[in-house]
């Protein structure tokens, strides 16, 4: 057994933190930037659970908003319905935390329902289960009135805040990045080295692909919860393919089975997707062409293909940063 | 590089001297994904909109507006960026958008909590303005659609017995349906089929012959065009000869295309209608074409509407400050091309109605509805 330390993550996430806080605090940052912020780290929780699943075990999923969907119902019908939390109340804080963590643990258990039978498919089919899942779910929820039908789940209180949303995304950081340095991250990665050779050196395969599907799905969950928390609703079509598939872009572009280069990736993904707005409109405003902001997807995909052509690996390849990774204990 | 960083600072320095004596004005609209005509249309009616204004000298103190219009893309996540980004980063007075209800409701609650008053063009859903005090609408909402509908059906077309066939998995034209059936057993008829349809079905026969076999003398098919051109000629073919009835979601030049002659003998409730003769609109129509080169759709005009109403306030308050022009909202009463606007106390406007029939593949005037 290793010895469990965590300092550089830790001591960089901390800085990071409170950087942040101050700017924020000392108005040199405005809400708009602390809100793009915000929103990576809920892509960051994504991308990196997602990458579990994804990269470092080798199982193409599609449906990994499903899971989300399933975090962000669960919380917000918890926290909005049931608990029907007073925001002012001193145990506002604790029932909102424990709606989050009922959020993931309901995804994980889907994952665990849908892993079973599914996860005996490999690659192509695999895939092609996962995105069906995805509408499944989202489809259910779209037709049960309770949780607002099509028009969403509205009227979920506003709980998500930098300091939550900061917490969560560095929990999943360091459970992500245990996992993938412990036996069992090991077992996970020879499944997506070569699944047969793992089998026969003992590997239960079927065993480690619905561990990594139910702790993926169980961030997923989370995340979902944040976004519902910090967004004051829930809709159906938030959850939909497209959306896994930008998340699926994240770990594409930040490295297959680099949690440094999803971190990176969903961070530089959605900070480039807002400075292009601003970008674009200084450009239109200067030369007096007559662009609009819809020209800004145009870019982001030219800029997304030009990553995928000259860099085929992904920003970071499938290498981590001395960031993430435990020192060695000598 | 140096360089070009050197032009992009001056530029901004410039646009910010210029921007002193303008007022920020924040436009919404989803100008790409699945709704991008809708958030075209939006964006060229707040766009017109402003080009009068600033025409006639701006809103008050000869200051113009500028608009910042934003694109949400229809997705609820977007439109909150959006929304912060207008408020935080380009310090705008006051918002125009958005069109989704559920991209609205994810918008209002950050202008209301900032303090930034806010108009909705075309968000029909009736939360969207219990958010605050801050957030207006410039449509009416589908309780009063389906309600004109149904004292339509009712009282003109003297039907008795009526069926609605509606998208289950589309809020807003079940919100249509289930006030339509309201509304008709109120006034004493009987609704002999509610039936709904999947989402993105092309074939509705299996519906229709269950529909049709309760013998309704009315069809109330509050959905948008491509299906209701789908729906009509389906219900034609099984023999179904009555009146067909819907929502503003067959306003579509497409709907003829779709349907062809079995949208013949259909009505619908609309915002404004092109062919309605008073000055404002004809004016309105006339100035659109020349710009876009094509008729003012109901989003244009609201999106118009909306913005007139906007300006209006920003003017008659003599402030950019957000309570001010949120007290002037309050009190608006203004001839704009959907009728005439006031609002009740929960934001919604009182205004008319336009019912339009379906002739020689042509959309009629046909009568004006008060609230």
């Amino acid at each position: 057994m290793k010895k469990f330390r965590l300092p550089r993550l830790l001591i960089v996430s901390a800085v990071l933190f409170v950087v942040i806080q101050i700017l924020h605090s000392r108005e040199i940052m405005n809400g708009y930037i602390l809100h793009i912020i915000n929103q990576s780290l809920i892509y960051v929780i994504l991308a990196v659970s997602l990458n579990l699943i994804n990269g470092i075990t080798g199982q193409f999923s599609l449906g990994h908003m499903g899971f989300a969907a399933v975090g962000a119902y669960v919380s917000g019908t918890l926290t909005s319905l049931v608990f029907k939390i007073n925001p002012s109340s001193p145990n506002a804080m604790p029932l909102f935390i424990l709606a989050i963590v009922a959020g993931g643990l309901a995804a994980a258990v889907i994952g665990i329902l849908i892993g079973f039978p599914s996860l005996r498919l490999k690659g192509d089919y695999l895939a092609i289960v996962t995105l069906g899942f995805g509408e499944i779910i989202r489809t259910v929820f779209n037709n049960i009135d309770y949780v607002g039908g099509p028009r969403g789940l509205l009227g979920i209180p506003k709980f998500s805040n930098f300091p939550i949303i900061f917490a969560a995304a560095f929990i999943t950081l360091v459970v992500v990045r245990n996992l993938i340095q412990s036996s069992h991250g090991r077992a996970m990665l020879s499944i997506r080295e070569n699944e047969l050779a793992a089998e026969l050196v003992g590997i239960d395969t079927t065993h480690y692909k619905v561990m990594a599907f139910s702790i993926g799905a169980f961030f997923a969950g989370i995340a979902g919860g944040l976004l519902a928390h910090l967004l004051t609703l829930a809709h159906p079509t938030q959850y939909g393919f497209i959306k896994s598939v930008e998340i699926l872009i994240m770990i594409y572009a930040g490295g297959v089975g680099s949690i440094t280069g999803s971190t990176i990736a969903a961070f530089a993904l959605t900070f480039l997707s807002e400075g292009l707005r601003i970008g674009i409109r200084a450009i239109a405003d200067t030369t007096g062409l007559p662009i609009g902001g819809e020209w800004r997807m145009v870019v982001y995909a030219l800029l997304l293909i030009f990553i995928m052509l000259f860099r085929t690996e992904g920003l970071m390849g499938n290498k981590e940063s001395r960031i993430i990774t435990i020192e060695e204990a000598d | 590089m140096r360089k070009v960083a050197f032009v992009l600072a001056l530029a901004i320095l410039a646009t910010s001297l210029v921007a002193a004596q303008e007022i920020r004005v924040g436009g919404v609209g989803p100008v790409t994904g699945e709704a991008a005509t809708f958030g075209i249309s939006t964006k060229n009616g707040i766009m017109l909109a402003a080009e009068e204004w600033n025409a006639r000298g701006g809103l008050f103190n000869n200051r113009r507006v500028r608009i910042i219009f934003e694109d949400d893309k229809g997705d609820p996540a977007e439109g909150a960026t959006v929304y912060t980004k207008l408020i935080q980063q380009d310090n705008v007075v006051a918002i125009i958008g958005t069109v989704m209800s559920k991209v609205t409701l994810a918008g209002a609650p950050i202008a209301q909590a900032n303090g930034i008053p806010m108009i909705s063009p075309t968000s029909t859903n009736e939360r969207v303005t219990l958010v605050g005090d801050y957030i207006y609408r410039a449509c009416f909402i589908d309780p009063f659609q389906g309600t004109v509908g149904a004292n339509f059906a009712f009282n003109e077309l003297k039907a008795r017995n009526a069926a609605t066939l509606f998208d289950i998995g589309n809020d807003y034209t079940k919100g249509l349906a289930e006030n339509f059936r309201a509304q008709f057993l109120k006034l004493g008829g009987k609704v002999v089929a509610f039936e709904g349809h999947p989402a993105g079905a092309t074939d509705f026969k299996a519906q229709l012959t269950k529909i049709l076999a309760n013998k309704p003398d009315v069809l109330y098919v509050p959905n948008y065009y491509n299906d209701v051109g789908l729906i009509a000629k389906q219900a034609r073919e099984l023999g179904f000869n009555g009146p067909m009835v819907g929502g503003d979601g067959w306003d579509s030049p497409d709907l003829v295309k779709i349907g062809g002659k079995a949208v013949e003998n259909g009505f619908f409730t609309n915002h404004y209608a092109a062919a309605d003769p008073r000055p404002i609109v004809q004016e309105f129509v006339k100035k659109y074409k020349a710009k876009f080169g094509a008729e003012p759709d109901a989003l244009a005009t609201l999106a118009y509407d909306a913005a007139y109403i906007m300006f209006d306030a920003i003017r008659r308050a003599g402030s950019t400050r957000g309570s001010a022009i949120r007290d002037a909202l309050k009190t608006t009463n203004l001839d704009v091309v959907s009728g005439k606007v006031t609002f009740d106390s929960n934001r919604n406007p009182i205004k008319s109605a336009v019912i339009i029939e379906m002739k020689n593949g042509q959309q009629v005037y046909r009568s004006t509805v008060n609230p």
